[in-house]
């Protein structure tokens, strides 16, 4: 008993403490960080409701987007047809609102400041002004009952030339990038894929259905739960570029020390 | 560095045959010496003793920059090795099968019986993906092996006669080791060796007029066919290998024709050798670097994954990755391809005509390796050397060749890190437009200011030595005269440091040694065409250079009545250029002449 009892006075108990009481708060943040339910859309969305998402609306969106989400020019596009999918990716992903204009919004999702009823009702006001997708329904988002072989076939065919073939991104014209999906929650790998954000192109349930859309996720979770990790530290998956920095700075060095060490030793 | 002198080196760089043994080492050929029964048995049928004896009685040098081509041999017999280990069971067919392995996020998918046996190799072969990585990691570190010996031979001037031939080989050993490489990363079979082999068709097809039909006899149809996984594979295990081996062999044939080279240092002369005998002292260190290297490799293959094939899914040419780069060994000629610009591809004549590709590859890549193999012969040409060299220039007595050395290889970085500038996109926020534009001028700007850097680096790194010499290493201690005057002693150097830092010769522009056009006579003389250019040339490598040290200048700087004599007429040269004469104004600066006298008066 009196062992932790002696401990808890302890200056390492209260860093212990912290560390804990962050961690599991942490976590508990990032697994709930889910944004809209699934489904949402604007259809059975209750006026109140709607008229909160204005409210959120004009306080946070309208500036650039316009009172009616009609657009303006530069600063914001059009909000019409892009569904309450789109809504809940930008924000429940921190990209909106833009925190300041740049390439493109970035992923930020300690930046996220609505609640998962914010988002939604965000979203189904939008999703009300010009229908668009709506936010996926949950049988499509659980991994487990998608076939990874087969997302990985299609995500090869759709996604890696832009994301990387390990999901670790890649570069795009002028400081864009297509960002890492690791990490990244189901219900917004798919979202992006049905709603084409920024750079991305659409890909709408006749260019991938939502069954393959599903293998995909399966894919990008196999990764993420180490399938790729074979043979050692992966060096960032960044094929042979990663292969060379390692072979020509510790590889080298180990190599050359020991060449060095050699020349040294009397005969 | 060691300053051993081992006895009985000096004879064998000016006589094949041993000379007279010293009474102590007699036991061996003595008549009543007792040796194994099969080394007897052996010497009687095959003569062996003798070559061993030559053999095992070969001095090497040491110091660890002539174990760099080691790394590279050592690599690559630790990839031969293993190689062999991986033909077991590789399949080099394009024939579809569907996976059906252990490696779950691939099962069911359609692929090659090449990527499906890499597969196998990696996930249900014992020892399989060891194996697989220490090939690949051993063949990138025989690369990296050759670079850097290449590069040690090259900045210190090893190339020199009678090295030249050598020189060649190991120019065509580096191309063909990494045509060796690109062939076996091609191998396997997944999206991005494919892709890889894709880029190769591309190169191919760029060939104005000869390009399509060129990639239809390699791939004995239309990419990607199913012909060239095969032969590429017969490439990779037989011709190529071959052929490097056989070359390799030569290499150090020519190494011990020539004897290995020695760093300038004391009793190392352009005749002797002084090192250790292979038996027993090089045999053991050589010996036990292998087992280093192969130890690293194996640490290393064993921790950090490469070229996880899984990773990439099996070639399809719709298909491509983010991200897809050769082995590093490839990057200049993908990097010059994305820096060349796209209106270098051009219609004429109703034909396409692709310079963006072609410049940066059917040209850049041969071009490389001609100039590589070309640069021996251009610098006998300028300096008009025909003597042979076995001592070693530090890169500092070379002045111009170290700077163009290192402008040449500035801008192969430029080319090869373009080749990445997608990821070093991503990696440090950046534009990829922006950084092509840097690229391209830096592949322009950067060589030259290498060049010119280097160069005073060189030259005042020299101009320290000469320094160094005349007047010894500064002391930091300051020493006030009874007049009150103030100096800092310097200690003079002992012989054995001097050695090192006066044994180097400079040659004299051409255009001085040459004589005046027309001799006292009034004969013009005969001199060729490019007498012009050759002397032109030769003053540009030459014109600034720094000498040695010559013993009467030591004397002189020595002797403290010459020393003041020697300074005087150099000081008012203070503020004029340091480079109208052979630099030894220079030294004088910073140290008036009542400096050194303490020094001297011992």
């Amino acid at each position: 008993m009196s062992s932790l009892a002696a401990r808890r006075r302890s200056p390492l108990a209260l860093l212990m403490l912290l560390f804990l009481g962050l961690t599991f708060t942490g976590t508990a943040y990032a697994a709930l960080q889910t944004g809209a339910a699934p489904g949402t859309s604007a259809e059975g969305a209750s006026q109140e409701q709607l008229g909160e998402g204005r409210q959120l609306f004009l306080a946070n969106c309208a500036s650039c987007h316009g009172a009616n989400a009609e657009g303006n020019g530069e600063a914001g596009p059009s909000l019409y047809g892009v569904g309450a999918a789109a809504v809940d990716f930008q924000v429940a992903t921190g990209r909106m609102p833009l925190p300041a204009p740049g390439v493109q919004a970035e992923r930020n999702i300690s930046q996220v400041h609505f609640s998962d009823e914010q988002i939604e009702a965000l979203a189904v006001y939008v999703d009300s002004l010009a229908p668009g997708p709506d936010v996926p329904e949950e049988q499509w988002l659980d991994a487990s009952q998608g076939d990874a072989a087969n997302g990985g076939a299609v995500y090869r065919t759709n996604c890696a030339m832009c994301h990387n073939s390990s999901g670790t991104g890649g570069a795009l014209t002028r400081g864009k990038y297509a960002p890492t999906l690791m990490g990244v929650d189901a219900q917004h790998i798919y979202e992006a894929m049905l709603t084409g954000p920024q750079s991305m192109p659409v890909f709408n349930d006749q260019n991938i259905t939502p069954e393959e859309k599903r293998d995909v996720i399966a894919f990008l979770k196999s990764i993420e739960d180490g399938a790729n990790d074979q043979g050692g530290h992966t060096l960032g998956s960044l094929g042979p570029a990663g292969d060379a920095l390692f072979a020509w700075t510790i590889g080298i060095l180990a190599f050359i020390g020991a060449a060095v060490w050699l020349g040294r030793k009397a005969a | 560095m060691t300053t051993h002198v081992p006895q009985g080196a000096g004879h064998l760089r000016t006589d094949e045959t041993p000379p007279e043994r010293p009474a102590s080492q007699t036991d061996q050929s003595s008549p009543d010496a007792k040796f194994p029964g099969a080394l007897v048995w052996a010497d009687e049928r095959v003569g062996a003793a003798k070559g061993l004896r030559f053999a095992l009685k070969k001095v090497f040098p040491d110091h660890w920059s002539f174990l760099l081509g080691e790394i590279a041999m050592y690599s690559m017999i630790i990839a031969l090795i293993t190689g062999t280990f991986l033909t077991l069971w590789y399949v080099p067919s394009m024939g579809h099968v569907v996976y059906d392995g252990d490696y779950v996020p691939l099962k069911g998918v359609g692929m090659s019986e090449a990527y499906a046996s890499t597969l196998d190799i990696s996930f249900e072969v014992k020892g399989g993906l060891l194996i697989r990585q220490l090939h690949h990691w051993s063949a990138l570190f025989f690369i990296v092996g050759i670079a850097l010996h290449a590069a040690r031979v090259f900045f210190t001037g090893a190339f020199r006669k009678p090295r030249e031939i050598n020189w060649l080989i190991g120019v065509v050993l580096s191309l063909l080791a990494i045509i060796e490489g690109f062939a076996g990363y091609s191998l396997p079979d997944d999206l991005l060796s494919g892709t890889g082999i894709r880029a190769m068709n591309g190169f191919m097809m760029s060939a104005p007029v000869i390009g399509t039909w060129m990639t239809f006899f390699v791939f004995g149809g239309e990419f990607p066919g199913e012909a060239i996984i095969p032969r590429l594979y017969i490439a990779h295990v037989l011709l190529i290998p071959a052929i490097l081996v056989g070359l390799f062999v030569l290499h150090l044939a020519l190494v011990v024709v020539h004897k290995h080279t020695q760093y300038p240092g004391p009793g190392r002369t352009n005749d002797n050798v002084v090192g250790f005998p292979i038996m027993p002292v090089y045999a053991a260190k050589a010996g036990g670097f292998f087992f280093v290297v192969f130890g690293i490799t194996a640490l290393v293959s064993a921790l950090v994954q490469i070229n996880g094939v899984w990773v990439y899914g099996p070639y399809d040419p719709t298909q491509v990755t983010a991200g897809s780069q050769p082995d590093f060994y490839m990057w200049f000629s993908d990097g010059a391809l994305r820096l060349l610009p796209g209106w270098l591809e051009f219609t004429l004549f109703g034909t396409v005509w692709s310079f963006n590709i072609f410049l940066g590859s059917l040209v850049l890549l041969p071009l490389v390796w001609v100039v590589l193999g070309a640069y021996p012969f251009l610098e006998a040409w300028v300096t008009g050397d025909k003597r042979e060299h076995h001592i070693l220039q530090r890169p500092r007595n070379a002045p111009t060749r170290t700077a163009i050395g290192a402008a040449a290889i500035s801008m192969y970085l430029v080319l090869a890190l373009a080749c990445v500038n997608d990821i070093l996109a991503i990696k440090l926020g950046l534009s990829i437009n922006d950084l092509t534009i840097l690229f391209r001028t830096m592949f322009f700007v950067l060589p030259v200011l290498v060049f010119v850097v280097t160069k005073r680096l060189c030259l005042s790194l020299q101009r320290h030595d000469r320094e160094r010499v005349l007047h010894g290493n500064e002391t930091g201690r300051i020493v006030r005269t009874p007049e009150g005057r103030f100096f800092e002693a310097h200690e003079p150097l002992d012989e054995f440091e001097r050695w090192a830092l006066v044994d180097y010769d400079t040659p004299t522009p051409l255009g001085l040694t040459q004589g005046p056009d027309v001799d006292s006579r009034g004969v013009a003389r005969r001199r060729g065409p490019l007498a012009g250019a050759q002397a032109a040339v030769s003053s540009f490598f030459y014109k600034d250079a720094v000498t040695a040290v010559t013993p009467a200048e030591l004397a002189a700087a020595h002797h403290h009545g010459e020393h003041d004599a020697l300074e005087s007429p150099s000081i008012p040269q203070l503020g004029a250029p340091v480079n109208d004469s052979t630099g030894d104004d220079d030294f004088s600066e910073g140290h008036g002449s009542a400096v050194q006298a303490p020094t001297h008066h011992h």
